[in-house]
């Protein structure tokens, strides 16, 4: 199981945070420190596993990968592949980047909400629920399709509106 | 793929409608980007958070806004501030029937609380009434808030509706109810156990992405208990095969690879399955060796199906074929220059190595590079690896180097980890007493405080028994350096305080024993380390009783003690000290020096830290007494139990129970013999005491333990060492001190207290052992030489698991030489190589007899590894050629490498097919002439392989100029002669 994704730039600062199972705010911001400083301290050119067990608890493992200005960090258990996490975190940014048309650091900060629709499209209560970053697209756009319908006619019935998205 | 943030672009996005963002917001995130400290960033933020207090709560405020003062109170709680306030209101935003405030308000309550909040109460009713939606979307919001906010009490009032959704329209929101019920099944497997069948029936759904979902949860269940899901094997065979042979549509499909993530499920359900089952195993065999050979190691994804069908071979019941091909997809794995796939290829080979030992010889080098390779998850894989595979053989080296690489990191959770380890094994592996203390010491010095107090009892215990050896001399030799290597150690800066406790003991037991080292030294030395270290009491306590112990000694031995000012001012100190426990040994200390040599003698006998307190239980000594009592009118005690009863009630039950025995056979079991002392109160049985006034054992245990610590308080210290010492378990050496057996001619063998010894022995029998000895010792000098360090690592796999006498394990270690040569004989393709190779073979004797000075002579005429070059292909000899049993295995490997050099160059390195999309965007988006700051999308590392060919380069080199010994190397010379 995924118990987090976090996006965070090279500097430390968090853009993006999951977390699957609850933690309290402290502890999410001391996961973000500790994980910022794994990070930053490993050479480049080597593997995007990183053991978590330190500040993660038993058998949590971490897999990296750097665009740019940003980490996009997952971690996760045993019971997941860390090739294929690798491979999700490129599905991740394949997909903003299609969304978002060449994405980078701002459209991350300032798509909050979109991030978080597009991150509950392919991880979903930290299983992996869709891994084609077109299937992911698609179901992206349509529910920006619905919500700007549905905030430009907001006098329509329920009923029509729900007919509209059949 | 992306630029660096540009003005220009910053205007677009704040012109941006679609998301809606306000100035105010833009000018927040900008200003917290552009702040210098975490200072600064805080003001920002608290100031953000009063803005949002005054605003939120502000009557009427439009839907639009009010989704952005969410977003925003989502924006403070990620910089870890807190935004409570405003939970209240994103729950109000979940009841809001317009599409995005609701999905906004569901995301902020699922990031904002608990599943134990007390809010959760407000929104479960909204849930509900969302999964009846009739729009799609607006179920799916709610079940994802269901994942993260249904906790246990909770999930019976949505278990229907979500159980319902199984069956929807829409295939995503069967996918996500599937995955509800996954979630209810973590949270409390008991609420949906009548739902398994569903999961099953979910297992054959029309659609293969609610399949997929489907295996998740299954997994769940069976790695619970595989049993009652062997029937399943078959279908997911058959699934795992019909995926396999792409037969699912094309969308499915991610880089060409049919369905990656629901193979990877599988082969994770099928080796669960599979383990230890050798029927459900052979339905397995045939599609695992599909997707082997099949197998695409050009993508990463690629790979990781790989990886997993490795971990799926290792966990079922094994299948020589399916073992050979995993083997060659990891030699595929460590021989690329991708650290990740090293990585997965040292995992990999863990995995193996329990299966087929043998696997790993070949990749020595690969294991040996990869043990110094600056990525410091790849080292500590590889030393996962290395403590799988640890014999006595090699214990040494592989604990020397785990050693090493605990000193150098800082990370206390993993230091904590490695010096377990390292006690773990020298404990189970140590050749000799000596290594072993030294081991010990170095892991105390340096990671002292980190592990358990256990091991440093074991240690004392250990110097103080001496593995039950019967050589005196030998015995009090380790002793003497025991002590030698504290006096030494005592003067570094900052050690642990376990390890002073362990210093303190033994220079108290043992400080004075052999006459190096007077008293006053030692109790000079004890009184340093017991001022040193004044703000540690329980050092300072192991202090003042290692000195007790010392005058005790002198005292007995006849000697005057005159005590040293600093210790008489300890002791003063100590007698004014806050905690008793530390006042009573000092006024112990007191006491003891003066008493006379025969009491003395008596409290504090010399060297019997070992021998056990004998402690009469019966207290018959009192007999007489009691008699006297009792004749002279006294009552005799009766034990409370009896007093109370509960003797006869106990009495009537076990005659309940004996009954029916007597009527004729019984069937069922006979139960578990109770013991017939439960409870600490209940009585021991009351014939056995005729002559004894019948006292509970407890009471017996409670009294002598009374008598035994008022006897021994003037005993002090040492004492309570002995007692608690009794409580550990003595891990290795020999499983009882009191049969030493023969170990005491091998461990002194062993000993390599002069050096000569032992090379002595080995280099006349056994040349494998001189070369671990060898190696172990050069690797203090110079960088240590890897294929010394493979020799020593993985030279000795045949050896006997443990040394039992030198005598025996000669033959042993030869005999498996010669098998192993003839392994290797047989793998040889008769070519050119091979002819070349015996001519090149030194004779014998020259190995084994000349030593290390002329051993070089015989390598650098011709150079086999040289001629080797010559044979093969360049790539492919730079790896192949540095390892010596590699060699033999060169047409095979060939092979196989050359596959795998192709497919690296097609693969390019970790971004796939896709990768070349979006660096084509980046290149496209650079060429528009924003500032390009574009991710070089991972290149392949093939600059890397010039590595390999180097230093095979300088490997040839310095054997010609014979600065390599080959003595360092004899198993080569063994593989070569057969």
């Amino acid at each position: 199981m995924i118990s987090a994704v976090l996006v965070m730039n090279t500097q430390g600062k968090p853009r993006l945070a999951k977390f699957y199972e609850f933690r309290p705010v402290e502890k999410q911001q001391e996961i973000i420190r500790n994980v910022f400083a794994v990070l930053c301290s490993r050479p480049e050119h080597v593997s995007n596993f990183v053991d978590a067990e330190s500040f993660f608890g038993p058998d949590a493992r971490l897999v990296y990968k750097h665009f740019a200005t940003l980490y996009f960090v997952f971690i996760f258990d045993g019971s997941e592949n860390e090739f294929a996490m690798l491979d999700l975190i490129q599905v991740f940014v394949e997909t903003l980047d299609k969304c978002f048309r060449n994405v980078c650091e701002l459209d991350v900060v300032f798509n909050y909400s979109k991030m978080h629709t597009i991150l509950d499209e392919i991880i979903f209560g930290g299983q992996v629920l869709e891994t084609s970053s077109a299937e992911v697209l698609k179901a992206v756009e349509e529910i920006t399709k619905l919500e700007a319908a549905s905030s430009a006619i907001n006098l329509v019935p329920k009923s029509v509106s729900s007919w509209r998205s059949r | 793929m992306e630029q660096l943030k540009t003005i220009g672009r910053e205007l677009a996005m704040g012109s941006q409608g679609a998301f809606g963002q306000s100035k105010e917001f833009l000018d927040l995130i900008k200003s917290i980007g552009e702040s210098r400290s975490k200072a600064e960033e805080d003001r920002i933020v608290i100031r953000e958070i009063e803005t949002l207090k005054r605003r939120i709560s502000e009557p009427d405020i439009p839907k639009r806004k009010m989704k952005e003062y969410i977003i925003r109170l989502l924006y403070v709680e990620m910089l870890g501030h807190d935004a409570s306030f405003g939970y209240i209101h994103a729950v109000k935003m979940t009841h809001d029937d317009n599409l995005p405030s609701k999905r906004t308000g569901y995301l902020a309550v699922t990031l904002f609380l608990n599943d134990d909040h007390d809010l959760i109460i407000l929104i479960v009713n909204t849930i509900q009434k969302d999964l009846k939606s009739d729009n799609y979307l607006v179920v799916c919001a709610a079940l994802n808030a269901v994942c993260r906010l249904i906790n246990e009490e909770t999930i019976p009032a949505v278990l229907p509706l979500v159980v319902e959704l199984l069956s929807h329209g829409k295939e995503a929101v069967r996918k996500k109810a599937v995955m509800a019920l996954h979630s209810f099944h973590r949270k409390s497997s008991s609420s949906v156990s009548h739902l398994v069948a569903n999961f099953r029936k979910r297992l054959c759904d029309n659609d293969p992405g609610v399949m997929g979902a489907t295996l998740c949860p299954l997994f769940d269940l069976i790695t619970d208990d595989p049993n009652p899901y062997k029937d399943l094997v078959v279908s997911f065979v058959s699934i795992l095969k019909q995926v396999a042979e792409h037969r699912l549509p094309k969308s499915y499909d991610y880089h060409q690879m049919p369905a990656p993530f629901v193979q990877i499920k599988l082969l994770k359900i099928l080796a669960l399955l599979g383990s230890g089952d050798k029927s459900s195993s052979e339905h397995m065999y045939t599609v695992i060796g599909d997707i082997i050979r099949k197998g695409d190691s050009s993508s990463n994804i690629g790979n990781a199906i790989l990886y997993e069908s490795i971990r799926c071979v290792s966990s079922i019941y094994p299948n020589p074929k399916l073992l050979e091909a995993a083997a060659d997809v990891i030699a595929k794995f460590l021989k690329s220059d991708s650290h990740n796939l090293k990585y997965m290829g040292i995992d990999a080979l863990g995995r193996l190595i329990k299966l087929s030992p043998l696997i790993a010889e070949q990749h020595q080098l690969a294991v040996i590079d990869c043990l110094e390779d600056p990525d410091d998850t790849l080292k500590r894989k590889t030393f996962e690896l290395l403590y799988k595979m640890t014999k006595s053989s090699n214990v040494e080296v592989i604990v020397d180097r785990m050693i090493e690489y605990m000193i150098s990191i800082s990370d206390d959770h993993y230091k904590t980890y490695i010096a377990s380890r390292c006690v773990e094994l020298a404990e189970q592996f140590a050749p000799s007493n000596h290594w072993f203390i030294q081991t010990m010491n170095k892991v105390f010095e340096h990671a002292g405080d980190l592990v358990n107090i256990k091991v440093a009892h074991n240690l004392m215990r250990l110097i103080a028994e001496g593995f039950g050896e019967d050589d005196d001399a030998a015995y009090s030799q380790l002793r003497s350096s025991a002590v030698e290597s504290y006096l030494r150690i005592i003067g570094e800066p900052k050690l642990p305080s376990v390890f002073l406790q362990v210093i303190c003991w033994v220079l108290g037991e043992y400080g004075t024993a052999d006459g190096k080292h007077s008293a006053s030294y030692i109790t000079g030395k004890l009184c340093d380390m017991a001022e040193a270290y004044s703000n540690d009491e329980i050092v300072k306590a192991y202090a003042i009783t290692a000195l007790t112990k010392i005058y005790a000694f002198e005292i007995a031995a006849g000697r005057k003690v005159d005590m040293l000012s600093e210790c008489q001012s300890l002791v003063e100190e100590l007698l004014a000290s806050h905690s008793t426990d530390l006042q009573q040994r000092a006024y112990e200390l007191q006491a003891v020096i003066g008493l006379d040599a025969r009491a003395v003698e008596a409290i504090l006998p010399h060297d019997a830290s070992c021998e056990d307190i004998e402690v009469d239980k019966n207290l018959s000594f009192l007999n007489d007494y009691i008699q006297q009592a009792i004749e002279s009118g006294a009552m005799p005690y009766i034990s409370e139990n009896e007093r109370s009863g509960a003797v006869s009630v106990s009495n009537f039950r076990s005659q309940d129970q004996q009954e029916p025995g007597q009527h004729g056979l019984r069937f069922e079991a006979y139960e578990v013999p109770k013991a017939p002392v439960p409870s600490k109160v209940t009585p021991v049985s009351l014939s056995s005491t005729t002559d004894l006034v019948p006292v509970s054992d407890s009471l017996y245990a409670r009294e002598t333990h009374q008598i035994t610590s008022v006897g021994l308080s003037s005993d002090t210290g040492s004492s309570g060492l002995k007692l608690r010492l009794d409580g550990v378990q003595k891990k290795w050496g020999k499983p009882a001190y009191s049969s030493p057996a023969s170990s005491s001619s091998n461990s002194t063998a062993q000993n390599p207290v002069n050096g000569m010894t032992k090379v002595d022995v080995a280099a006349s029998v056994n040349s494998k052992v001189r070369d671990s000895y060898d190696s172990r010792k050069q690797q203090n000098e110079i960088d240590p030489e890897k294929q010394k360090l493979a020799a020593s690592l993985f030279g000795g796999s045949t050896k006997p698991e443990r040394r039992t006498s030198t005598s025996s394990k000669v033959p042993k270690a030869n005999a498996g030489a010669a098998d192993r040569s003839q392994d290797s004989k047989a793998a040889i393709v008769p070519n050119k190589a091979s002819g070349d190779n015996s001519n090149q073979q030194p004779p014998p004797q020259d190995l084994l007899d000349l030593g290390e000075p002329n051993v070089t002579v015989a390598p650098p005429t011709v150079d086999p590894f040289m001629q080797l070059e010559g044979l093969l292909d360049p790539s492919i000899s730079s790896t192949v050629s540095h390892s010596d049993s590699a060699v033999t295995n060169a047409p095979d490997i060939m092979g196989l490498y050359s596959g795998a050099t192709s497919g690296e160059q097609s693969g390019g390195g970790y971004i796939p097919a896709g990768g070349d999309l979006l660096s084509g965007l980046s290149n496209a988006a650079a060429v528009r002439g924003t500032t390009g700051e574009t991710i070089p999308s991972p290149v392949s590392q093939s600059v890397k392989g010039a590595n390999a060919k180097d230093s095979l380069e300088k490997d040839a080199k310095v054997r010609q100029m014979g600065v390599t010994p080959t003595g360092q190397n004899p198993n080569l010379f063994r593989d070569l002669l057969g």
